[in-house]
């Protein structure tokens, strides 16, 4: 019989995901490592994670991983990467990893144009530490720390971080996707296999900003929450390319 | 060797160099803005990497990264950048990252003023960052020591897969002496070094728990996590102090301080012993590990007293004087803050007092 698919090698084989029911993480580590694997990288990669939910990617992955204080994912790869320029470094990063306490790390590694690859996991809230407010939640939407919803006129807008780094010249390729259906779930690899692609090519900075749920701290069931992805998030933040360069450079 | 003429900050940054750092990343701040601007020169003369980092908490961060990779890395600042370096040194000490960093420590606290001071040394002796973790400090004296330390703290950092801190200060940082330089390593000795690194560096490896890098600055597993800080407190002791006694053993006074503020003290003990005038000094040249041990090679028999000499308002290392003194003399203190140099003739007059008991 042909073998078809199989779980990605990167993978711990004998570990039983621990993520939350229709969280998205587990498919955005198995989408990296099924590119790690394509591209044949696997033993020259290196995974800089972020703190929060994107943190406990070192408890299923099988190659190297490191572990930024919280938002300096993008700092720690600028030294692993300059350092190494040999190593393939991507960062995990959540919306309050990137956005909020690392916006200044993110914003200057990508003005610099690191060769790194960054996956941005936004599911609009802080999931590790419990539902608060993050710089992605959406205007109304509850909070642990915004109880009666996010309000612009207190807490601001949403972050669309794509479209801000979209204003800084030289990072490669920004592309927002998401993981709510198959269809989404091809894009997003394609996405990612473009992005580590560019670093292996040395073009420089390329970030996934992947849009994804997190039922627990939404306060949802799964498909309550693909409901809300659909509906709300992706409203908000439009699926899309926002930058390419990868054939200029 | 030939003796050349140069600042304490290049001094530091060329040893650095010479003793196989080759990464380098840092933010602006006086009174060490000679490190990272040599640095931004000669690091690509040897195929080194030299970043200007958007922040101390970044360019701390990027020096962890760089680190990970088995490269010699260092940063500096001072006090008030450094304050910046504290959760980016916790990781270091908490994953067993090997860097060097430097404070040209200015006056304090908050942005406090660009001159020298030595107002943080609890910060650098003691509690570099949240979690009781440990470093080997260094206190430079002259350009030379400097320098030197710069060049040994590399070894020291390897060894001990720990980070390594020079205190020194704004005068130490910006003097000019002659200085001896410590030898080039040679481009095989560098990459032989990271080689030997190759087993935890996070730089790929086979996949596999037998064969992979975990760069782990903490734990979700408490047994874990207490062995680790076990481990670490073993390997704290088997650093030992180190100090320089001068003139102690009749000494009628014992003067002690370190950096700048006990190579005032020394100039002073000189004068007095001139004078005929039994003065010594004691001086740590590690801060931490702290030398107490220094301080049982007093007789208290003839001694009336100890000097305490900082700049810094309050005094602060005077806590550690007192633990190895064990109240066998009285302390007294020649202080100064705000980025004030010590006056050799306040500390002439502070030990004068005590003589004439
Ligand atoms: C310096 C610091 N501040 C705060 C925390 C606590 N903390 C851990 S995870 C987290 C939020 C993470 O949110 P996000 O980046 O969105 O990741 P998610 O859990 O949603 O994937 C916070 C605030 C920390 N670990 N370190
Ligand atoms: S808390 Fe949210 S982000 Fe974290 S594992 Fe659960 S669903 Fe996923
Ligand atoms: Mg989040």
């Amino acid at each position: 019989m042909e073998r078809i698919y199989a779980r990605t090698e990167t993978l711990q084989q004998d570990k039983v995901s621990g993520f939350c029911p229709g969280c998205m993480h587990g498919t955005v580590i198995k989408l990296i490592g099924e590119v790690m694997e394509e591209l044949e990288i696997v033993d020259k990669t290196v995974s800089v994670e972020g703190v929060g939910c994107c943190g406990l990617l070192m408890d299923y992955t099988d190659y190297d991983t490191t572990t930024a204080p919280h938002g300096r994912a993008c700092a720690v790869a600028t030294g692993l990467k300059r350092a190494n320029p040999e190593t393939i470094v991507y960062t995990y990063q959540g919306d309050g990893d990137l956005a909020a306490i690392g916006l200044g790390e993110t914003m200057s590694a990508a003005n610099r144009g690191e060769n790194f690859t960054v996956i941005f996991v936004n599911n609009g809230i802080y999931g590790m530490t419990g539902g608060q407010l993050a710089p992605t939640t959406l205007v109304g939407m509850k909070a642990a720390t915004a109880p009666k919803g996010r309000d612009p006129k207190e807490h601001g807008y949403p972050m669309h971080m794509c479209e801000i780094l979209g204003q800084l010249k030289a990072p490669v390729y920004l592309e927002r996707c998401s993981c709510n259906t198959p269809q989404n779930v091809i894009k997003t690899k394609k996405a990612i296999k473009k992005a580590f692609r560019n670093q292996i090519d040395g073009k420089g900075f390329s970030m996934v900003e992947i849009v994804t749920s997190c039922p627990t701290n939404w306060g949802m069931d799964p498909l309550g929450a693909l409901d809300f992805l659909e509906e709300k998030m992706l409203v908000e933040f439009p699926l899309g390319v926002y930058r390419d360069r990868t054939k200029e450079v | 060797m030939a003796r050349v003429l140069m600042k304490g900050c290049e001094a530091i940054a060329e040893a650095a160099v010479r003793a196989g750092c080759r990464f380098f990343a840092g933010y602006p701040i006086t009174p060490q803005n000679e490190i990272p601007e040599y640095l931004s020169r000669r690091l690509p003369e040897v195929g080194g990497i030299f970043v200007q980092g958007e922040s101390e908490i970044a360019s701390i961060n990027m020096v962890y990264g760089a680190g990970q990779t088995g490269t010699r890395s260092l940063t500096s600042s001072s006090s008030t950048g450094v304050s910046l370096y504290s959760e980016g040194v916790s990781f270091c000490a908490s994953a067993r990252i090997p860097i060097v960093y430097v404070n040209v420590a200015r006056g304090g606290p908050g942005i406090g003023a660009i001159q020298p001071s030595q107002q943080d040394y609890l910060q650098a002796a003691k509690a570099s960052g949240n979690g009781g973790f440990q470093m080997l400090v260094f206190a430079p004296s002259t350009v030379q020591e400097a320098a030197d330390m710069t060049y040994r703290a590399f070894d020291c950092a390897d060894r001990d897969r720990n980070p390594v801190l020079i205190l020194a200060d704004g005068v130490i940082g910006t003097i000019m002496e002659p200085v001896e330089l410590p030898p080039m390593k040679s481009e095989e000795e560098v990459a032989a070094n990271k080689k030997s690194k190759r087993s935890w560096a996070c730089v790929g490896h086979k996949l596999g728990r037998e064969h992979r890098s975990w760069i782990e600055p903490g734990s979700f597993d408490t047994t874990n996590l207490q062995q680790r800080n076990e481990e670490a407190a073993k390997m704290y002791e088997t650093w030992t102090p180190e100090w320089e006694a001068y003139q102690v053993d009749d000494a009628e006074v014992v003067l002690t301080g370190y950096g700048i503020s006990a190579r005032i003290a020394k100039a002073v003990v000189d004068e007095l012993r001139l004078e005929g005038k039994k003065a010594g000094l004691i001086r740590p040249i590690t801060v931490n590990p702290f030398p107490y041990e220094a301080y049982e090679h007093i007789d208290y028999s003839c001694c009336k007293g100890i000097l305490d000499v900082e700049m810094a308002i309050p005094a602060l290392m005077i806590h550690d004087v007192k633990a190895g003194v064990k109240e066998r003399a009285s302390i007294d203190t020649c202080l100064c803050s705000g980025g004030n140099i010590m006056r050799k003739k306040a500390v002439m007059d502070a030990a004068g007092k005590i003589l004439e008991r």
